[in-house]
C-alpha cells in the first residue's frame, strides 16, 4: 500500500498522459486502421474541449435538455433506518433518460456534430446507453446504429423499443457470450469499416485513448455538483463516495473531482453476481487480473490462457468483463476501494429504496445502495455518505418479476 | 539470413511473388493442422500465417470469429500453436511461419517468455492485430531478443507519418490490411492498392504483403502484380468451415478443398507476366 506522502505527490489531473496512460493502464490498443481516426478524435477533443463556446453549448445542454444539476437527495428516513451515516443520493436516475448515460452522449454527440460526422454508432448493455445515444441523435438528426447482445436484448426489451422509436437501428449480436462485450467487438468491426464517416460513442470510460479521459471529463459534472451541493447541504466535504462499476463512467464522473479530498473515502462496487467465489460474477477488479481488451490495458476477467470468460450479473450495465483503466490504476495506488455486491444483496437493495424511499433504483445502482447501505451501518450520524443513484429501475422491472416468479 | 529473408529472397530471383495462405490453428479438429500447412506448402504457399484463437477477435470478421470459436471448442492455447509448429519443422525447416493473434494471449503468457518459446517452436514472426507501434517498445524488443520478426499492419487509413513510423520498427515484411473493414470484406479495388503500395515503398524498404477482400485466383493475380505477397485469409477458412467431422475421409477433403483454392491462386499468380512484375515492382 502506499504511503499518505505518496499519495500526496500523485496529480490526478495530469491522468492520462499524453498517450493515453494511467500508470501502466489505458493506452491504444488497436488495429492500425483505427489508429488514425483516434489521432483526429484526440486532436478534435483537444480543441473543443478547450474551447469556450463547445463548452457553453455542453453546459446549456445538460442544463436545459438533461435537467442538471441533478438533485443531492438526503435520504432520510433510510438513514434513520439504518442507523449510521447520513446517506445522500446523488439523483442521476432523474437526468432525461433516466440515467448518468446522456451526459457522455451529449458531449459526444456534440463533438461528433463539430467533426462533422452525421452517423453515430454506439455498443449497449442495458440499453441505457443505447437510449442515451439514440435520444441525441434524434435530436442532431444523426443515423443511429445500436449493437447488442442479443441475450441483453430479451433481457431489456424496453430499452430497445425505446431506441427504435427515437429511430435508431437496434442491432442484436449473437456472438460469444452475446452481451455487452460482444456488442463493443461489433461495434469497433463497424467502425473499423465505416470509420470516414461515424464516431463511435463509447458509453463508458474505457476503449482506447481519448474514450476514458473523454467520457470521463463528460461524467464529472456529478461529482463537481455533488460535492457542491454536500457542502451546502452539510457545511463539509462527504466522508465517503460509493458508486457501482461496471465499466466505471458513473463512479469516475463521481470520484474525479474528489481525488485530491484525501479524507474522502471512495468504494467501487462491482457486480459479485452468485458470489465471487463461484466464479459466476462480473467483478475483474476484485478477482481479475490485467490485460488488454477493447482497446486499452485494465483488469480483465480471463482464463489462465488469456480467453475473456463469461461474466454474470443480474444487471445487464455491469455484466461485462472489463473496467475502465482509471479505475485498475486508482485501485493499484490504494485511492480507491474495490468491492463487490452479489446479485441478492443488489435485488434486496433494489426492494428497501423502493419501499423506504419511494425510488425505485436500477439494478446496477442497487448494488452501489447495497454497498452503501452497509457502510453507513458502521459509521456515526454525523459522517456523511454519497451513493451515486446512476439511473432508474423502470428498465429492471421485468427482470425483477422475472427472478420472484411474478406474471405482469 | 532468416526464413523470411531467404523467402523473399528467392522468390525475387524467380520473379514470382509470395502466397500467404492463413489458417486457425486447430479449426475445424487439432488433427488437421499440422498435415494442412504441409499440403499447403506443396500446393504453391510460401509462407504459412498461422492464427492463434482468441475469444474477441474485434478486428476479425464472422468467418474467423467462427474458426477462433471451433479452435476455442478445443481448448486451443498458445501452446498448441507451438507444439503444430514445432511438429510442421520436424519436416519442413525452410517455410517461415508466422502467428497471428491478439494482444492478450502474448501478455497473459509474458512478452519475454512468449518471444522465446515461439522462437524454439520455429516461429519466425508474429503479428498482433491490435499491438500498435506506439505501444509496442518492450514487445518489439522482445520478440527481436528473440530473433523473431515483428510484422505490422499498415491500413489505407494509415497516413505517410504513420506508414514511416511503422517502417521504423517493423521487420521481415509488412502487411498492407488492403480494406477499411474486417477480415473477409467484400472485393477489393486493385487500382487503390496499387498505389498504397507505392507509397508504402517510398517509405519502408521490406517486401509488401497485402491481405483482406483476396478470395479467388484472379484477384490474387493482380494484387500479386503490385504487391510482394498475397495473404489469404477469409477465403481459406470459409472451406474449412464447410467440414465440421473430422473423420480420416473428412480431413483428405479439407485440404484437398484448401489446396485446390491455393493451387489456382499460385498458377494465375505465377502467369503474370514477367514484365508486369517488373514495371510494378
Amino acid at each position: 500500500m502506499p504511503t499518505d506522502n505518496m499519495k500526496q505527490a500523485i496529480d490526478y489531473s495530469a491522468m492520462p498522459d499524453e498517450r493515453g496512460h494511467f500508470g501502466i493502464y489505458g493506452g491504444r490498443f488497436v488495429s492500425e486502421t483505427l489508429m488514425q481516426a483516434l489521432d483526429e478524435l484526440s486532436d478534435a477533443y483537444h480543441k473543443f474541449s478547450n474551447d469556450s463556446d463547445f463548452l457553453a453549448q455542453f453546459d446549456a445542454d445538460l442544463a436545459y435538455y438533461v435537467g442538471r444539476p441533478s438533485p443531492l437527495y438526503h435520504a432520510e428516513r433510510l438513514s434513520r433506518e439504518t442507523g449510521g451515516a447520513q446517506i445522500f443520493l446523488k439523483r442521476e436516475d432523474l437526468n432525461h433518460t433516466g440515467a448518468h448515460k446522456v451526459n457522455n452522449t451529449i458531449g459526444q454527440a456534440l463533438l461528433a456534430r463539430a467533426m462533422g460526422k452525421n452517423r453515430v454508432i454506439a455498443e449497449t448493455g442495458a440499453g441505457q446507453h443505447g437510449v442515451a445515444t439514440a435520444t441525441v441523435a434524434a435530436r442532431f438528426g444523426m443515423e443511429c446504429i445500436v449493437y447488442m447482445g442479443a441475450e441483453d436484448i430479451v433481457r431489456q426489451a424496453p430499452n430497445v423499443y425505446r431506441m427504435k422509436l427515437l429511430g435508431a437501428e437496434v442491432v442484436p449480436v449473437s456472438s460469444g457470450s452475446k452481451t455487452l462485450k460482444d456488442a463493443l467487438n461489433e461495434a469497433m468491426r463497424d467502425w473499423v469499416t465505416n470509420v470516414d464517416t461515424t464516431f463511435y460513442i463509447i458509453g463508458t470510460v474505457a476503449g482506447p485513448h481519448p474514450y476514458p479521459q473523454m467520457v470521463r471529463d463528460f461524467q464529472s459534472v456529478i461529482g463537481r455538483e455533488a460535492r457542491e451541493q454536500i457542502q451546502e447541504l452539510t457545511g463539509r466535504l462527504p466522508d465517503a463516495l460509493v458508486a457501482c462499476v461496471g465499466g466505471g463512467s458513473n463512479a469516475i464522473g463521481l470520484f474525479h473531482p474528489f481525488l485530491d479530498d484525501e479524507a474522502v473515502a471512495m468504494y467501487g462496487v462491482e457486480a459479485a453476481g452468485d458470489g465471487l467465489d463461484t466464479g459466476h460474477h462480473a467483478a475483474p477488479l476484485c478477482a481479475g487480473k490485467p490485460g488488454v481488451l477493447h482497446g486499452n490495458r485494465t483488469y480483465l476477467m480471463e482464463d489462465s490462457g488469456g480467453q475473456i470468460i463469461e461474466t454474470h450479473s443480474v444487471s445487464a450495465g455491469l455484466d461485462y468483463p472489463g473496467v475502465g483503466p482509471e479505475h485498475s490504476w486508482l485501485k493499484d495506488i490504494g485511492r480507491v476501494n474495490y468491492t463487490a455486491v452479489t446479485d441478492n444483496a443488489a435485488l434486496h437493495a433494489f426492494h428497501r429504496l423502493t419501499r423506504i424511499e419511494g425510488i425505485i433504483p436500477a439494478l446496477e445502482s442497487s448494488h452501489a445502495v447495497a454497498y452503501g447501505v452497509q457502510l453507513a451501518a458502521g459509521m456515526s450520524p454525523e459522517q456523511s455518505v454519497i451513493i451515486n443513484l446512476s439511473g432508474r429501475g423502470d428498465k429492471d422491472i421485468n427482470t425483477i418479476a422475472k427472478i420472484e416468479g411474478i406474471q405482469l | 539470413m532468416s526464413r523470411l529473408q531467404g523467402c523473399f529472397a528467392r522468390l525475387q530471383a524467380e520473379g514470382r511473388k509470395a502466397l500467404i495462405p492463413y489458417i486457425m490453428t486447430g479449426d475445424p479438429h487439432p488433427q488437421v493442422t499440422v498435415p494442412l500447412m504441409h499440403a499447403m506448402v506443396k500446393a504453391g504457399a510460401n509462407v504459412i500465417e498461422l492464427g492463434a484463437p482468441f475469444s474477441d477477435p474485434m478486428a476479425d470478421g464472422p468467418v474467423i470469429q467462427a474458426a477462433a470459436e471451433r479452435a476455442l471448442e478445443f481448448n486451443i492455447t498458445l501452446e498448441h500453436v507451438f507444439d503444430a509448429v514445432s511438429a510442421f519443422r520436424r519436416l519442413d525447416d525452410v517455410t517461415p511461419i508466422i502467428m497471428m493473434g491478439y494482444l492478450n494471449l502474448i501478455e497473459v503468457a509474458g512478452y519475454e517468455s512468449f518471444a522465446r518459446r515461439a522462437a524454439e517452436a520455429g516461429i519466425d514472426g508474429v503479428i498482433t492485430v491490435d499491438m500498435p507501434p506506439e505501444e509496442g517498445e518492450g514487445y518489439i524488443s522482445a520478440l527481436e531478443g528473440a530473433g523473431l520478426d515483428p510484422v505490422f499492419l499498415i491500413a489505407p487509413t494509415s497516413t505517410d507519418q504513420r506508414v514511416a513510423k511503422i517502417g521504423a520498427v517493423a521487420s521481415g515484411f509488412v502487411y498492407y490490411v488492403s480494406l477499411k473493414g474486417v477480415t473477409g470484406a467484400a472485393n477489393l479495388d486493385v487500382d487503390s492498392v496499387r498505389q498504397q503500395v507505392e507509397m508504402i515503398r517510398g517509405h519502408i524498404d521490406l517486401p509488401i504483403g497485402v491481405g483482406f477482400g483476396i478470395s479467388d485466383a484472379d484477384t490474387a493475380a493482380r494484387v500479386s502484380a503490385c504487391s510482394d505477397a498475397v495473404v489469404v485469409g477469409s477465403a481459406i477458412v470459409k472451406r474449412m468451415a464447410a467440414h465440421q467431422k473430422h473423420t480420416p475421409d473428412q480431413i483428405e477433403r479439407i485440404i484437398g478443398d484448401v489446396c485446390e483454392l491455393l493451387g489456382s491462386m499460385r498458377e494465375a499468380m505465377d502467369a503474370v507476366p514477367v514484365d508486369e512484375i517488373t514495371r510494378t515492382a
